[in-house]
C-alpha cells in the first residue's frame, strides 16, 4: 500500500513554529547593523602603547577604555572612575573605579590592573614620563581603589590620564600590561565598547569589532572622547580601502557608511552627492610644522633658525596644500587656536616672510651659504607640497637649499641619523601634527628640549625645559597659561620648530549614519545606522 | 621528459638562492629603517636603537642573512616587523585574490583574444583587421586605472549592477567571488587581450603563408577546418609563450588593479611592505614570486612539446 502523506494538526503546529522560528532568527540576523568604514590608514600595530601612530590609537579606542577622558570643551571628566579626590596637601590622589566595569574576557576590571597599566604608559608616553616623575608610589587600597601619592604637586596627573591622543594611557589586564613597554602585547583584551576580533583581523584588508554586551556606558551623554561610550552598531569593519578616488566610489555606492579622511581635492564630489553629508568630526584639526635639526650647522645657530622663522609664513604653505580656505586657518598661537592655552604673545613680525629682515639676521649670524638639506615627502598628498614652498621662501629669505626628494618612510628613516647633512644627515623636514597632541608645553614633543632625549631634531635648552618642568608643577590653570606664554616666548629666542598653520579635514557619512562623536580621534560610539 | 623537468626543478635552486641574495642586499641598501617607522614621531634616538635591537637589525648584515636563510630551510618565512603575524600567513591570505585574479583575467583574455586573432588574420586588410588592430593599440595605450574607474563609474555608480570594490573569497560563495571579479577582470584583460590578440595575428599569418595550408586548401579542406586544425595549432608555440608570460607577470603584477578594486591581494601586500621596509615579507613575496616565474616557464616549456611534437627535451 502506497505511503500517503497526511499531517495531522499537531505536525502541523509544530512546523509553523519551526518556520516561525527560523524566520525570527533570520530577521535576528538582518537585523544586525554593521558600520563600515574606511579609516586613515591599514591597522598594522595593534598596542596603542607601544606604537604612536594615531590609527593605533583610534584601535585603542574602540577596545579600552580609559580613567579620564577630555570632553568636547576640553574639559578632563572621569570615564571608569566613579570619584576621586586630592588631598588637601595636592600629594594624594584616591581614585574608585565604578561599578560593573568588565574585561572582554568577562572577569572585572581591578584597581591593580589600572596601576600596572599606567605604569606601562608612563614608561613610554612623554607625558606619562613626566608625570610618573611626580609619583613616589602607586598603592592599591582595594579591587577598586587606588591611589597616586606624589613627591611634589603637579597639574599633570588628569592632564596625562584624560590625553586624548598618542599615546592615550588606555585600561589593560594586568597581565597584558606587565609586558615590558618595548615589546607589543599579544592579548587584545580590552574593556572598551567593542571587542577586537583577532580571527577576522586581515592587516591590508580589514579589522573588525563588534559591541561588547556587556559594557556599561556612563549615564552621560556622549561629549568628545568622554560621557556614556554606547555602540548602537552591532558590529564595526575598518576597510583598508587604499585609493582615495575607490573609496569615495564606494561611499557613493553605499557600500561603506564613512570615509574618515576623504582627499580635499575629491570633496566637491561628495557635496554634490544628496546622499552623503560631511561632517567636522575633529574641529581642533592639525597643524603642520617644519623641524630642525639643531645640531646640523648652520641651524646649531639660534639666528639662522630664527632667520627661518622670519621667511617663512603660513597662508603660502596652507594655500599649496589644502587651498580650499574653509578648511584653513592661519594661527600664530604655538598651542592651537581655540584651546585654553592659545596665545600671540611674542609672535608680532614672526612668520610672514620678512625676507629683508631674515637676510639681515642671516648675515649677523654669519651665514656661509651651507646648502640646507631639505627632505621632501614625494607620496602623501597632505605633505608634498610643503617642501617646495619652503625652498621658495627659505631662498628668497637668503638660503641656499638642497631638496632632496624621498617617500615619506625614507624622511622618517632619515631624520633620525645624526650623521652630518652631506652624509645623509639633514637639517630640515616637514610634517604635520593633531592638535590635540600639541595642547600644552608638556605634551608637544617638539618643544622638548633636553638634547640627546628629545626627538629627532635633538634641541638642547636648558631655559625651555627649566619652563616644561614648571609647567608640569603648576596645577592653577591661570598659572599655567602664564608660564604656557612664558614657553611662547622662549620659543621665538630658542626655536625649535616653525608651526605653519592649522587645516581641517572632514569627513564624510552617508546620510543614515547619525551621531559622529566630534572629538580630537575618529570613534565609533554613539554612532547610529538606519536602513542600508 | 621527467628527468628534464627533474634537472628544471634542480634549476631552480640557484636561481632562487641568487634571488635571495639580491632582495636581501636591496632592501638593506635602500634607504629606510624600519625602526623609525615603527618608532613615529615622538621617539627618541635611543627608542630607535631599542627597536632596532629587538628586530635584529643591529647586527652585521651577514649574520642577518645567515638568521633569515637559517630559518628559510626551517619552512620559516619570519614574522613581520609590523603586523606581528607570520609571514607565511599573511602571503597565505593574499594568494587567493590575486591567483583567482589572474585566472579570470588570462582565461578571458584568451577566450576573447585568441578567436580575435585569427579573425583578424583570416580577414587580414579588411575592415575587420583594422577594427581588431585598433582596439590593440587602444588596450595597450590606455592606462588601467582610466579603465578602471571608467568601468566602476558606468557599470557601479551609474547601472548599480556591480561592486565597486573588495574581493569575496571563494569558500563564501561563488557567485558572490565571481561578481566582484568582473570588472576587475575587464579591466586587466583590456591590455592583455591586445597583446595576445597581436601576437595571435601575426603567428597565424606567417603559418597561413606555408606551403602545407596550401596544401590543405589543395585537398579540399574548410576555411575553419584549415584555420583551427593547421594553422592555429602550428601559430601555438609564441602564443602560449606570451601568455605564459603574461600568467606570471600577472601574479606579481596586478598592483594598480588591486588598488583601484581594493582587492586583497599579493600586490597590495607588495607594495605596502616595500613602503613600511617590512623586509621580511618583501623577502617572501618576492622569493614567492620569483618561483612563480620559474615554475610558469618550465609548464609553457613542457607545453611546447604537447603542441609542436618535434620538440624535444
Amino acid at each position: 500500500m502506497p505511503y500517503r502523506f497526511r499531517p495531522d494538526f499537531r505536525q502541523c503546529v509544530l512546523a509553523v513554529c519551526a518556520v516561525a522560528a527560523l524566520a525570527f532568527a533570520t530577521s535576528g540576523a538582518l537585523a544586525q547593523t554593521t558600520l563600515r568604514v574606511v579609516k586613515h590608514s591599514d591597522l598594522k600595530i595593534v598596542d596603542p602603547i607601544w606604537t604612536t601612530a594615531y590609527i593605533t590609537r583610534d584601535h585603542g579606542y574602540m577596545i579600552y577604555d580609559t580613567l579620564f577622558a577630555t570632553d568636547a570643551n576640553g574639559q578632563i571628566k572621569p570615564q571608569m572612575i566613579d570619584k576621586y579626590e586630592l588631598s588637601a596637601d595636592k600629594l594624594t590622589w584616591t581614585m574608585t573605579l565604578r561599578d560593573g566595569l568588565l574585561w572582554h574576557d568577562g572577569t572585572p576590571v581591578t584597581a591593580e590592573d589600572c596601576v600596572a597599566s599606567i605604569k606601562r604608559w608612563g614608561a613610554k608616553d612623554a607625558t606619562g614620563q613626566k608625570m610618573l616623575t611626580f609619583v613616589k608610589d602607586m598603592p592599591v587600597v582595594d579591587a577598586k581603589t587606588f591611589r597616586i601619592v606624589l613627591n611634589a604637586p603637579t597639574g599633570l596627573v588628569l592632564t596625562g590620564l584624560g590625553k586624548p591622543s598618542s599615546n592615550v594611557p588606555f585600561m589593560m589586564p594586568k597581565r597584558v600590561a606587565a609586558t615590558s613597554p618595548g615589546d607589543q602585547i599579544s592579548d587584545y583584551t580590552g574593556s572598551g565598547p567593542f571587542v577586537f576580533k583577532k580571527d577576522e583581523w586581515k592587516p591590508g584588508d580589514k579589522s573588525v569589532y563588534v559591541k561588547w554586551d556587556k559594557y556599561k556606558p556612563r549615564a552621560e551623554p556622549a561629549s568628545g572622547l568622554a560621557g556614556g561610550k554606547v555602540a548602537r552598531v552591532d558590529r564595526v569593519e575598518w576597510k583598508q580601502l587604499a585609493d582615495p578616488q575607490t573609496a569615495v566610489n564606494a561611499l557613493i555606492a553605499g557600500e561603506i557608511d564613512f570615509i574618515e579622511q576623504p582627499s580635499h581635492d575629491l570633496l566637491p564630489i561628495l557635496r554634490k552627492d544628496p546622499n552623503i553629508k560631511l561632517v567636522d568630526w575633529n574641529p581642533l584639526g592639525n597643524q603642520y610644522a617644519l623641524r630642525f635639526n639643531t645640531t646640523a650647522k648652520p641651524f646649531d645657530n639660534v639666528k639662522v633658525r630664527q632667520a627661518v622663522v622670519l621667511a617663512l609664513n603660513q597662508e603660502d604653505f596652507l594655500q599649496a596644500v589644502i587651498g580650499d580656505k574653509q578648511y584653513y586657518k592661519l594661527c600664530k598661537a604655538l598651542f592651537v587656536c581655540g584651546t585654553p592655552l592659545a596665545s600671540d604673545k611674542g609672535m608680532d613680525g614672526l612668520i610672514e616672510s620678512n625676507f629683508a629682515k631674515s637676510q639681515a639676521l642671516l648675515k649677523e649670524a654669519g651665514y656661509d651659504g651651507t646648502p640646507i638639506v631639505l627632505l621632501h615627502s614625494t607620496d602623501l598628498a597632505v605633505l608634498t607640497n610643503l617642501a617646495p614652498v619652503a625652498k621658495q621662501l627659505l631662498e628668497r629669505g637668503g638660503f641656499k637649499v638642497d631638496m632632496q626628494d624621498m617617500d615619506w618612510q625614507s624622511v622618517v628613516a632619515r631624520r633620525v641619523k645624526k650623521d652630518p647633512p652631506a652624509q645623509g644627515g639633514w637639517h630640515a623636514m616637514l610634517t604635520s601634527w593633531v592638535s590635540a597632541d600639541i595642547l600644552n608645553p608638556v605634551s608637544t614633543a617638539f618643544l622638548n628640549a633636553s638634547c640627546d632625549k628629545a626627538p629627532f631634531g635633538w634641541p638642547c635648552d636648558a631655559d625651555m625645559e627649566k619652563l616644561r618642568d614648571d609647567f608640569a608643577r603648576e596645577t592653577d590653570p591661570a598659572k599655567q597659561k602664564e608660564i604656557a606664554e612664558a614657553v611662547q616666548v622662549r620659543w621665538t629666542q630658542y626655536p625649535t620648530h616653525v608651526h605653519l598653520g592649522q587645516w581641517y579635514q572632514p569627513g564624510a557619512a552617508r546620510k543614515n549614519i547619525d551621531g559622529v562623536v566630534v572629538a580630537p580621534a575618529s570613534v565609533f560610539w554613539n554612532i547610529s545606522k538606519t536602513g542600508k | 621528459m621527467l628527468a628534464y623537468i627533474g634537472k628544471r626543478l634542480l634549476a631552480t635552486i640557484p636561481v632562487m638562492a641568487v634571488v635571495a641574495v639580491f632582495v636581501f642586499a636591496m632592501l638593506r641598501l635602500t634607504p629606510g629603517d624600519p625602526a623609525a617607522i615603527i618608532a613615529g614621531a615622538s621617539a627618541t634616538s635611543q627608542d630607535v636603537v631599542d627597536i632596532r635591537a629587538k628586530l635584529g637589525l643591529d647586527q652585521p648584515i651577514v649574520n642577518q642573512f645567515a638568521v633569515w636563510i637559517g630559518r628559510m630551510f626551517t619552512g620559516d618565512f619570519g614574522e613581520s616587523f609590523f603586523f606581528k603575524k607570520q609571514v607565511a600567513e599573511l602571503v597565505a591570505d593574499r594568494i587567493e585574490p590575486t591567483l583567482m585574479l589572474s585566472l579570470t583575467t588570462m582565461i578571458f583574455s584568451i577566450l576573447v583574444a585568441v578567436p580575435l586573432g585569427v579573425l583578424a588574420a583570416w580577414k587580414q586588410g579588411t575592415w575587420i583587421d583594422r577594427v581588431v588592430m585598433g582596439f590593440a593599440v587602444l588596450g595597450f595605450s590606455v592606462p588601467v586605472f582610466v579603465i578602471g574607474y571608467s568601468l566602476i563609474f558606468v557599470f557601479a555608480i551609474q547601472l548599480a549592477w556591480l561592486p565597486v570594490q573588495g574581493y569575496q573569497p571563494l569558500a563564501e560563495g561563488l557567485w558572490g567571488c565571481l561578481t566582484r571579479l568582473v570588472l576587475p577582470t575587464l579591466t586587466l584583460s583590456v591590455i592583455y587581450i591586445a597583446l595576445i590578440a597581436r601576437i595571435t595575428r601575426t603567428s597565424v599569418l606567417e603559418v597561413l603563408g606555408e606551403d602545407y595550408i596550401r596544401t590543405a586548401r589543395a585537398k579540399g579542406l574548410t576555411d575553419r577546418v584549415v584555420l583551427m586544425r593547421h594553422a592555429l595549432r602550428n601559430a601555438a608555440v609564441p602564443i602560449v609563450t606570451v601568455i605564459g608570460i603574461g600568467l606570471a607577470l600577472l601574479i606579481g603584477g596586478v598592483v594598480v588593479t588591486e588598488s583601484v578594486f581594493s582587492i586583497p591581494g599579493l600586490g597590495r601586500l607588495t607594495v605596502d611592505a616595500v613602503l613600511a621596509r617590512d623586509y621580511p615579507t618583501v623577502q617572501a613575496v618576492i622569493l614567492l614570486f620569483s618561483f612563480v616565474y620559474v615554475l610558469v616557464n618550465l609548464v609553457v616549456d613542457v607545453l611546447y612539446t604537447v603542441l609542436d611534437p618535434r620538440i624535444r627535451y
